[in-house]
């Protein structure tokens, strides 16, 4: 028999409220019936993210933490945009303000913080705003496009964040602090300085023991007087100087408010139905303004809404954060005074300060600027109030040094950690409770992120999770592969297997729904994403030019001073009287200053300017060549040897099959550059046995070598099998490539890709498994279809002609140097 | 092309994440970047390495790396990022009406 559900009415849609029923639903989901009003007109997001997407580098899409459907999966009614305005302890009901009044059994607020706004006159003119939620960033987004200057009030984390914001959208901005130092609740002084000078490197003017004296403008914000008399220009002014619980609500409901709402262990206020949790409630007389503890609280107040009752006692708070993209942390209390000793570590030059404050033995507090790696440790240190006598003269040097002497393993060093060490600050998941979800089956970083939510948010943590994973699981997991770039918290494998499996179309859906860090990723993402596209949609993606290096964007091989080379395909290596003339045409009329063999037989035309290119390829293009692709990650030669018709040890015709297999191949790109050869017999004369695919004729057939690799590591083919005809060894030819174009990642030659997978799976999946190699041939030949179009009679024939053009001719400078 | 802004041409001539050059007699070109958000910038197409030509990077954020060693030079401050260390002058640019127009003086001192 059911009991007819409690009704749980939660005021506040943000990390708190939400934390809190989501804390709730892990324990019981059936318990309660739960409505949450919330003031903005949001699903619930990460509040702390909201700097990212000031600065560009997420959307406010890559910050909500519950969408629609978990609200709607939970059976939670949320009330959004529709905040409360009054509560009614004795009928137990709220109202919002569109009059809507709804009753509750039990009610839970998590207001959270108002910003505070300095008194100043001039503080309500429009333009003047706070930096608390998704509308204040949007107006400062607005205020950015339209360009101009900003000022920031205040010098905090915030307003910092604000400041950087506002720089990476274009403002000129100045940041005005009261303090001497920037930051100083979590930074001390030397510190504070470092910061304040690589702010300035970056173009922010810094005020320090400046005090706002108004707001002046008329009708609209127009600078910002200082008491000196000074006024700075500004067309937006952001006050950042601080937050105050959220208390109006519950004041005027009648609950007792120190600071905050009051509470005791369990989160109850003073009213036995209401409880509160979060920045809008004190606690034993504290009030916290960061993300742990409210983890904390959040755990305490769902242990009592389900009669488990562990109860909260209070946080030791640190801050790790990167401000403005610069690591800082700090940790207890670094203000000195009675019995405490400073250690101090200042590297200037590289931007590196660390202060260890101890007392009797202990940590009890901690600073570190520039490189934070070691924050983790100290906090630990400093929670436990371990004895760090024996190490201290080591300990400034951080925790892989001071417990291994010098060597640093990063995996000792979290091994090292205790259960209690806080891995992912966002989401407040220790040590323990990670290696508690990886030993209850997580066995993956995807895993851990969807149970205990330990990197899921900004990522920063995502390497120590990957060492967990490794220490856990011992040698069931190998060490994740590496990530594609510092965008992305995805490796290359994982990325190519998620285009496929959720159908993606473009690199910008690929950055959006892999959570890219960067707005446009990079010059290693980019490039790679547009190759995983383009194999994994042959004929349907629309390749970006602007993701492809150089090269393959000019269709020619640039060359130190900025000119570029030139490689007509002959196919096998076979040229003609006509094709030779055309060549040596070519070389005359363009004055081009060299021309080569290449190490894959063909003719290499050096020092041709990037605006001749067009030219250059329609007089070859007219003699019957094409694009010999010397540049790009993909078919480059088919070397071949003259083979039966010529040689008198020859068994085949070895050239003949290379012509053919070039036909084949040529035009497909590559995860890398590849290239060919066919020798006529066991002499190998066309070097088979170092090439990304080789064959071998013999007098009983053709012998077929993969992953050879001549380039900075030799390394020999290995013999993938022997085939009786000419269209086995092209069929087979077709289907290494094509597991090579599907599996390896990009900028991997076929070498380190045998290496990696082994020669037993390349045996595998081509020699032993026929239905497969069809099937991979058959997707090869498909893909060719699209492939197979020499791109420079395209751009012969005018298409994109601007890349090899000006945009305009400047010609005064001769005239300014005589005048000179 | 007199006065203190030259005129170059239309926005919408510099591909998105990508660039053009303008052509500087007797001096280096000078390279027009047009990033993801659709700001434009203009350095010297010279990388302070080895010269390379900024114009054919790949533009990424507020970036651009150098087709040569890859190097990323900030469009903003024409400053190499990461560890490297060297400056390319930066040529400023207004965009007017959908022109862009990069400063005389600016363009001079640069290619010079």
């Amino acid at each position: 028999m059911t009991q007819p559900q409690e009704h749980l009415v939660v005021i506040g849609n943000g990390m708190a409220g939400c934390r809190a029923v989501e804390e709730l639903i892990a324990r019981d989901p059936a318990r309660y019936r739960v409505t949450i009003f919330g003031a903005e007109p949001h699903v619930n997001y990460n509040r702390i993210m909201l700097s990212p997407v000031l600065a560009g580098e997420k959307t406010f899409e890559q910050i909500v933490i519950n969408d629609a459907a978990w609200y709607a999966d939970n059976g939670i009614e949320l009330v959004s945009g529709d905040p409360v305005r009054a509560i009614d302890r004795a009928a137990r009901t709220v109202t919002a303000r569109s009059g809507r009044t709804v009753g509750y059994d039990r009610l839970l607020i998590a207001t959270g913080s108002d910003p505070f706004i300095i008194p100043v006159p001039g503080k309500d003119l429009p333009g003047v705003i706070s930096f608390r939620d998704m509308a204040d960033v949007d107006h400062m987004l607005a205020a950015a496009d339209a360009g101009g200057d900003a000022v920031v009030i205040g010098g905090g984390l915030l307003g910092l964040e604000a400041a950087h914001g506002l720089t990476l959208r274009g403002m000129k901005v100045t940041v005005i602090h009261l303090m001497p130092t920037l930051m100083e609740r979590q930074l001390d002084e030397a510190a504070g300085w470092l910061l304040k000078q690589a702010l300035e490197a970056r173009g922010q003017t810094i005020l320090t023991e400046a005090h706002t004296a108004g707001i002046v403008g008329d009708g609209r914000v127009e600078g910002v007087a200082l008491k000196d008399g000074t006024v700075i220009p500004a067309s937006l002014v952001v006050m950042a100087v601080g937050i105050r619980p959220s208390v109006a609500l519950a004041r005027d409901a009648g609950l007792a408010i120190g600071r905050g709402i009051k509470v005791d262990d369990h989160m109850v206020t003073s009213d036995p139905a209401i409880l509160a949790v979060g920045e809008c409630v004190e606690h034993d007389g504290n009030v916290y303004g960061l993300v742990a503890p409210l983890w904390d609280m959040c755990r305490a107040l769902a242990d009592g809404l389900v009669g488990r009752h562990s109860g909260y006692r209070g946080s030791v708070t640190s801050t790790k954060l990167k401000v403005a993209g610069l690591d800082v942390f700090s940790a207890g209390d670094f203000s000195g005074g009675d019995g405490a000793e400073d250690i101090v570590l200042r590297d200037a030059s590289r931007g590196v300060y660390k202060r260890v404050v101890v007392r009797g033995d202990k940590v009890v507090g901690a600073v570190l600027y520039g490189d934070t790696t070691d924050g983790g440790w100290y906090f630990d240190l400093l929670k436990r109030g371990e004895d760090v006598a024996p190490i201290r003269d080591m300990l400034i040097f951080g925790q892989s040094f001071a417990s291994g002497g010098g060597a640093a393993d990063p995996k000792a060093a979290v091994a090292a950690l205790s259960d209690t060490a806080e891995i992912c600050g966002c989401n407040g998941v220790t040590k323990g409770q990670v290696v508690g979800c990886i030993a209850k089956g997580a066995h993956s970083l995807d895993a851990v992120r969807t149970t205990c939510k330990a990197s899921a948010s900004c990522g920063s943590c995502t390497g120590l999770v990957e060492t967990l994973l490794a220490l856990t699981l011992g040698d069931e997991v190998q060490a994740g592969p590496k990530t594609m770039c510092k965008c992305t918290s995805f490796g290359h494998d994982d990325v190519r297997r998620e285009i496929v499996a959720q159908g993606m179309r473009s690199i910008p859906e690929v950055m959006q729904k892999l959570h890219w860090s960067t707005p446009d990723g990079c010059s290693s993402c980019r490039p790679a994403l547009n190759y995983y596209l383009l194999c994994a949609l042959p004929g349907d993606y629309k390749d970006d030019q602007q993701s492809r290096f150089v090269n393959e964007r000019m269709h020619a091989n640039i060359q130190k001073d900025g000119t570029y080379s030139v490689v007509p395909r002959m196919w096998g290596g076979l040229t003609s009287p006509r094709e030779l003339r055309a060549i040596a045409d070519v070389v005359e009329k363009f004055d081009a200053p060299m021309v080569k063999v290449t190490g894959g037989q063909r003719l290499d035309i050096f020092g041709i300017k990037k605006e001749d290119l067009p030219a250059v390829w329609a007089d070859l293009n007219a003699a019957g060549m094409v694009s010999g692709h010397a540049y790009g990650k993909s078919l480059r030669t088919v070397k071949t040897c003259v083979g039966s018709e010529w040689c008198r040890f020859g068994t085949q015709d070895s050239t003949g099959l290379g012509v053919k297999i070039e036909r084949m191949t040529w035009g497909s790109w590559m995860p890398h550059k590849f290239k060919i050869a066919v020798s006529g017999c066991p002499r190998n004369c066309a070097e088979a046995t170092i090439k990304d695919f080789g064959v071998v004729c013999v007098d009983s057939g053709y012998e077929l070598h993969v992953g050879g690799n001549g380039g900075i590591k030799v390394r020999a083919t290995d013999f993938l099998c022997k085939v009786a005809t000419e269209a086995e060894a092209m069929h087979h030819c077709a289907a290494f490539i094509q597991l090579y174009r599907e599996q390896a990642r990009y900028l991997e030659r076929t070498a380190p890709w045998i290496e990696r997978v082994g020669v037993a799976y390349i045996r595998e999946r081509i020699a032993d498994d026929a239905e497969g190699r069809d099937a991979l041939a058959e997707r090869f030949l498909f893909s060719q279809r699209f492939m197979q179009d020499d791109p420079w009679a395209a751009r012969a024939g005018g298409e994109e002609r601007e890349q090899h053009a000006p945009m305009a001719v400047f010609t005064p400078l001769d005239n300014v140097r005589e005048m000179a | 092309m007199t006065g203190e802004w030259l005129d170059i041409g239309w926005v919408d001539e510099i591909p998105v994440r990508g660039s053009r050059t303008v052509q500087v007699t007797g001096g280096d070109d000078i390279a027009l970047f047009r990033t993801g958000e659709g700001k434009v910038f203009a350095l010297l197409d010279r990388c302070p390495h080895k010269h390379g030509r900024l114009s054919q990077g790949i533009v990424h954020g507020g970036a651009v790396a150098c087709p040569l060693h890859n190097w990323r030079i900030s469009l903003t401050t024409g400053e190499a990022l990461g560890g490297d260390k060297g400056c390319t002058p930066v040529i400023p640019v207004k965009i007017t009406g959908g022109r862009v127009l990069i400063c005389r003086t600016g363009a001079l001192q640069a290619a010079a």
